[in-house]
């Protein structure tokens, strides 16, 4: 077993779990494919689809996917709708489509207000250390000990659960992770001799950190950006699947799912498409994480 | 070492005040306990005569303090749905959750610890790109769609589990099965990273040096050292599983305390939504506190430091 004797720097290499060597960049090239396919269908929606999402149509309820008439012949199954219709007889493709730009929207909504959040209490932590350091991690630490889909149902029960109240909450509880990677990443660079000269020059604090430090902290913050965008859009589809957040009749998939759950053993379908959908973002954006934080850390060590 | 623990302790204690004083405000902000305890059909003139003489029209700063004065003494108020001590009623609920919890750690380590060595025995051999695999699918895999999933294949069609309740053992396979997978891809990077380090290391080639067996350098040497972070980990995962016990046990429809809490939100039932959230809350940073105090004792430098 002597192949498995390594020295120390092949386990700095090992130790970071990366895909195989011609699936690395793969990891962007597919996770980036998938996510821009997604995008795309979000953007070009009534492009791509023949129905409108809300209407109703009892004579063609709980149609079954296209695959059905191929495979079983059922005379039902056809490209009137390619994956079928729901309970109300809604197209399920088009509420697919139409729901992607619900997660796409949330997700973004949300990281952008807990990013901003976050990456102020980090930065402001790391730079001032001491008693501004302290504060911030015990900030960190409350935050971390409230269960965020309890104080998130909580609150949302009675406000009304709108979009805008889902991501309003989100954005308040999620920002704990880009405190903790932006605070230990602004102390790094707080001694570097470009933060000196800048001091030296006599620049004002804000301008050192927005101006100097922020440019060189950027790919922590797009990876971390990632991680929690999949996180907001994983929140929002379980709150709205306990009905307690995006409101009917919006094609949220999370609602898709809680629409379908009574159809479960005749219509198993009616959970797998809209799951698949979420899956499929969900896996995308980490896909495109884990591709980000590949290449900057191949690009550090060069 | 004792100061160091002394520290966190004054730490975990405010953390605990300010989480309840949070909770309480955000709670009495979303939910009208008046309103909640008249009923739908209630005249307002009714929720007003309810709001005077259970003191809700007290300043929010008054009410928190006779709560929590009162919650210190181990009284959290009664249910406003079931009129009975809110202690009571979540003690009644509590082994359900915790059997789910203990049940979905236990199949979290079960399945990322073996996977994790064995990959980090051979990195970016096929075993390897397997373990890469489930963590990659377990990230993106939205806890609830799994459950689901599991009652289509196991529950409706090959009709081996059970879809919902939770009587018996067999009832908890697939919710702790759903819930587990969710943590398992952390628990599988932090072992892999972990084992890949400690193998490096010098004492692993003093002990491969001494003609030691690889089982016994692995299992006894390695494993040792590069479990610890993984079980502290694991510890806080624990906890993070009594707030997700949420959707899955409402899913199942369990018994358990996550079911309670989905109901006493969508009730209005202040008292249980509050020590549900506090509870959770003490669990979390009882388990941190006793991680952060086993990795001190065991690590000098981080008492220190």
């Amino acid at each position: 077993m002597t192949a498995t004797i390594t020295g120390p720097t092949d386990a700095v290499a090992a130790r970071r779990w990366r895909l195989p060597a011609a699936l690395r960049h793969g990891s962007l090239v597919i996770g980036g494919t998938i996510l821009l396919l997604i995008v795309a269908a979000a953007l070009f929606a009534p492009l791509i689809t023949w129905h409108d999402p809300y209407a109703q149509n009892i004579v063609a309820r709980r149609v079954p996917p296209i695959w059905y008439g191929w495979f079983w012949d059922h005379p039902k199954a056809t490209w009137t709708h390619p994956l079928g219709t729901d309970k109300l007889g809604r197209d399920y493709w088009t509420r697919l489509v139409y729901g992607a730009r619900i997660s796409l929207l949330i997700g973004t909504a949300t990281t952008i207000m807990s990013g901003l959040i976050g990456t102020t209490l980090g930065m402001a932590a790391g730079y001032f250390g001491r008693k501004v350091d302290l504060v911030v991690s015990f900030l960190v630490t409350t935050r971390l000990a409230m269960p965020v889909v309890l104080v998130a149902l909580a609150v949302v029960a009675k406000q009304g659960s709108s979009l805008v109240v889902v991501i309003l909450v989100l954005g308040s509880l999620l920002w704990d992770r880009f405190a903790v990677v932006m605070r230990s990443v602004t102390q790094q660079a707080r001694s570097r001799d470009y933060v000196t000269a800048a001091q030296a020059l006599g620049c004002s604090t804000p301008r050192i950190l927005i101006g100097e430090i922020l440019p060189n902290v950027a790919n922590p913050l797009i990876v971390i950006a990632t991680v929690e965008m999949a996180n907001a859009i994983l929140f929002e589809a379980a709150l709205s699947f306990l009905g307690l957040g995006v409101q009917p009749p919006l094609p949220s998939w999370g609602l898709m799912l809680a629409e379908a759950k009574e159809d479960i053993f005749f219509s198993p379908w009616m959970i797998t498409i809209p799951g698949l959908g979420l899956f499929a973002l969900i896996l995308a954006i980490n896909l495109v994480g884990d591709g980000l934080r590949d290449a900057s850390v191949s690009r550090g060590r060069a | 070492m004792l100061s160091y623990a002394l520290r966190r302790l004054i730490i975990g204690v405010l953390v605990m005040f300010v989480v309840s004083g949070i909770t309480f405000t955000l709670t009495n902000a979303a939910i009208d306990p008046a309103r909640a305890i008249a009923g739908e059909g209630a005249t307002s003139d009714d929720v007003e005569a309810i709001r005077k003489s259970y003191g809700f029209d007290r300043p929010l700063a008054a009410r928190y303090v006779a709560w929590l004065g009162q919650a210190l003494q181990g009284d959290l108020g009664s249910s406003y749905r079931q009129r009975r001590p809110v202690v009571d009623v979540i003690m009644e609920r509590l082994p359900v959750t915790l059997k789910l919890g203990g049940l979905a750690l236990a199949f979290a380590l079960v399945l990322s610890i073996p996977l994790a060595i064995a990959a980090a025995l051979r990195p970016n051999s096929w075993i390897d790109r397997i373990a890469l695999l489930f963590a990659l699918f377990g990230q993106a895999m939205p806890t609830f769609w799994f459950a689901l999933l599991g009652i289509v294949v196991f529950s409706v069609n090959l009709r081996w589990l059970p879809a919902s309740g939770s009587g018996t053992t067999a009832h908890f396979i697939l919710p702790a099965i759903a819930l587990g997978y969710y943590a398992a891809p952390t628990l599988m990077r932090l072992m892999r990273a972990g084992m890949i380090d400690v193998l490096a290391s010098d004492y692993i080639r003093t002990a491969r040096a001494k003609g030691l067996s690889e089982a016994r350098v692995v299992l006894k040497h390695a494993l040792r050292n590069a479990v610890l972070p993984v079980v502290s980990v694991a510890a806080v995962q624990f906890g993070f599983m009594l707030g997700g016990s949420v959707v899955i046990e409402t899913i199942f429809a369990m018994q358990g305390v996550g079911y309670l809490a989905w109901e006493s939100i969508s009730l209005s039932d202040l008292p249980v939504t509050q020590a549900i959230v506090l509870m959770i809350s003490l669990i979390y940073i009882v388990l941190t506190l006793s991680a952060d105090l086993l990795n001190a004792w065991l690590d000098p430098r981080i008492r220190i430091g």
